[in-house]
């Protein structure tokens, strides 16, 4: 596997992660007649807009009600024809519709993808209310709910292509911001697999979304200073790629993790779960520790809660003094 | 059509054992909710055996009619109903909220014995009878979905996203029954939360929707007749009396969620000519 050509010759290329997600529905939308589109009155944002128009008699906006629209999905799917892609921001989306989510979509085991945009801190300036960082934690919690947080645009279309045909219920989490694309075009998106995008042995940074292209960028200050970080990309949050965690646990002995989210629950836990089973190692948890964020443009955010590259290594100093 | 004499006697006698199995599944479960479905065997009954097109043989038929049980803790009567029409065996009934058993305490999806949804949480089943009807007419099929809901499954504010989308999509192919009994777990609905004219309600949403007697067969047949020829879904404001056939237990919530003991499951058998 490559990574993306910018970050070999310097050129850097920006796509946002939901731009990906409405270019992947588009293109399913063309190849099977049995994608469906929710919505609840954000196509534009949410980028089904597209779907919607080439396949209008597939596609259904519910307005401001989010509940319905996770039920209603819930009913449809029911039928065993439908694989319906359901999209709002992932505040509303996994917040208001978590309910229904657990008891209407994953209790029955049903064919629906939820695909929320807007998730975490990058958000930006529209502030606490909604950047959602306590998705994965709620979406992990509930059984048959599998946890997809894309790295980047590539991986987000792999994703969303592979999510048609993965049975039962999917839990899709996409950005408002744009951000480096670091995968190449030979990517292959496999459910419940991390990749090692950096070798190294000194510690192993795992990450997930728009903290993966952080987390490299992290270990290029760290290289400087002589420290050699393994990059691993855990875009399946649930089921965690124990194998991978595991080896990198044991090869490396400390672990990182990074995420725009709150580690209560979230991948620091999912990778703990997993390290302290198999090779327990000292862990450190960049995310949002126990605070709601505030508003201002993502790239100030991730720096004022230590999210940034700078944030990401000064932390992997610290976890190195603990593993001695 | 109107219903014969005769069969309207039949569908009294399938009832009356609707009746006898909800009590006898909550005594023998000892515990679960036998007074809201003893209220809605009347209309449970014309439902499934007059109109509700799901049968052991058309069970893997797409285009078969669908049922979502709304007020899902109400499932003993619609257990026994189901074992009326054969898709699960009588006998089955007693295991009901046993460890191990199909027929848990709240339905759960199990296509093998047509339970079409999973409910049990107040508020949830309409939307999910609406994506069945939307999935129907996506199917190109002549599938009717039924529902039933209650005044406290109204008071949910999910129903009524619901029903602003049903009618939004006109999905006449989609009818509520709501079991108005006006008794709720914390007492008489009206002291509670009162819902007030759900009829009103759910005509100003731009529904069909009529007032009938929950207990008249006759009329609850007719009310069932007529939503399959609308342009837009259909809500049938069903008044019945909760515990109905059993004396100490009608109109009062006291017998919402509490299981008989053996003296009154005796008493109530009896009144319901089934004793034995």
């Amino acid at each position: 596997m490559t990574l993306s050509p910018p970050l070999a010759t310097g050129e850097v290329q920006k796509v946002a992660t939901r731009a990906a997600y409405g270019e992947a529905l588009l293109a399913l939308g063309g190849q099977r007649d049995d994608v469906v589109v929710f919505d609840a009155d954000l196509s534009g944002s949410t980028k089904t807009k597209a779907f919607g128009q080439a396949y209008p008699d597939r596609f259904f906006n519910f307005g401001v009600a989010e509940a319905n629209m996770m039920g209603t999905a819930a009913g449809l799917a029911s039928l065993g024809r439908q694989v319906v892609f359901a999209s709002s921001f992932a505040m509303f989306a996994t917040g208001k519709a978590w309910e229904q989510l657990r008891q209407c979509v994953c209790v029955p085991n049903l064919n629906v993808k939820v695909c929320a945009t807007h998730a975490g801190l990058t958000v930006g300036e529209d502030g606490k209310s909604h950047q959602m960082l306590e998705d994965i934690t709620l979406m992990r919690a509930i059984p048959n709910m599998k946890v997809i947080v894309p790295a980047d645009s590539t991986e987000a279309k792999a994703a969303v292509l592979a999510a048609v045909d993965i049975p039962g219920p999917v839990y899709i989490r996409l950005s408002r911001a744009s951000t480096r694309v670091i995968l190449g075009d030979d990517y292959r998106f496999e459910l419940g697999r991390g990749t090692v995008l950096r070798d190294g042995t000194d510690l192993a940074i795992c990450a997930c979304g728009v903290e993966v292209a952080e987390a490299l960028d992290a270990a290029e200050l760290l290289f400087a200073k002589g420290i050699d970080a393994r990059v691993i990309n855990l875009s399946t949050v649930d089921p965690i790629d124990e194998e991978l965690v595991t080896a990198a646990a044991r090869e490396c002995g400390a672990i990182l993790t990074v995420e725009e989210h709150q580690i209560r629950g979230g991948l620091g836990d999912a990778v703990a779960q997993a390290v302290v089973k198999h090779c327990p190692v000292p862990m450190e948890m960049a995310g949002m520790d126990g605070e709601f964020g505030q508003s201002g443009p993502p790239n100030d955010l991730l720096t004022h809660y230590g999210l940034d590259a700078n944030g990401i290594a000064a932390r992997a100093q610290e976890l190195l003094r603990r593993k001695g | 059509m109107t219903l014969s004499t005769e069969r309207i006697q039949e569908l009294q006698e399938i009832a009356k054992q609707v009746r006898v199995d909800i009590v006898s599944m909550v005594h023998a479960a000892k515990c679960g909710h036998p007074g809201g479905p003893m209220g809605m065997a009347d209309f449970m009954t014309v439902l499934f055996m007059e109109h509700l097109n799901l049968n052991a043989e058309n069970l893997n038929d797409p285009g078969r009619d669908r049922f979502v049980l709304g007020n899902g803790h109400t499932c003993a009567g619609y257990y026994a109903l189901l074992a009326a029409k054969g898709l699960i065996p009588h006998e089955e009934l007693l295991t009901f909220r046993k460890l191990g058993s199909r027929l848990q305490g709240h339905p759960h999806r199990t296509p093998e014995m047509g339970i079409d949804f999973s409910t049990g949480s107040l508020g949830t089943g309409l939307s999910a009878a609406a994506g069945m009807a939307l999935g129907a007419r996506l199917n190109g099929t002549a599938a009717h979905v039924y529902c039933t809901s209650s005044d406290g499954d109204s008071q949910e504010g999910q129903i009524w996203e619901a029903a602003t989308s049903a009618a939004h999509f006109e999905l006449a192919n989609l009818t509520v029954i709501v079991d108005f009994n006006n008794i709720q777990i914390d007492g008489k609905m009206r002291d509670v939360m009162n819902v007030r004219d759900l009829r009103a309600k759910y005509e100003a949403f731009g529904w069909n929707a009529l007032d009938v007697d929950g207990h008249d067969l006759g009329a609850l047949d007719q009310a069932l007749s007529e939503t399959r020829n609308t342009s837009m879904p259909t809500a049938i404001i069903a008044h019945t009396t909760i515990g109905k056939g059993v004396g100490y237990m009608e109109d009062t919530s006291s017998w919402h969620g509490v299981a008989p003991d053996d003296e009154q499951l005796a008493v109530a058998l009896a009144e319901l000519g089934a004793a034995g």
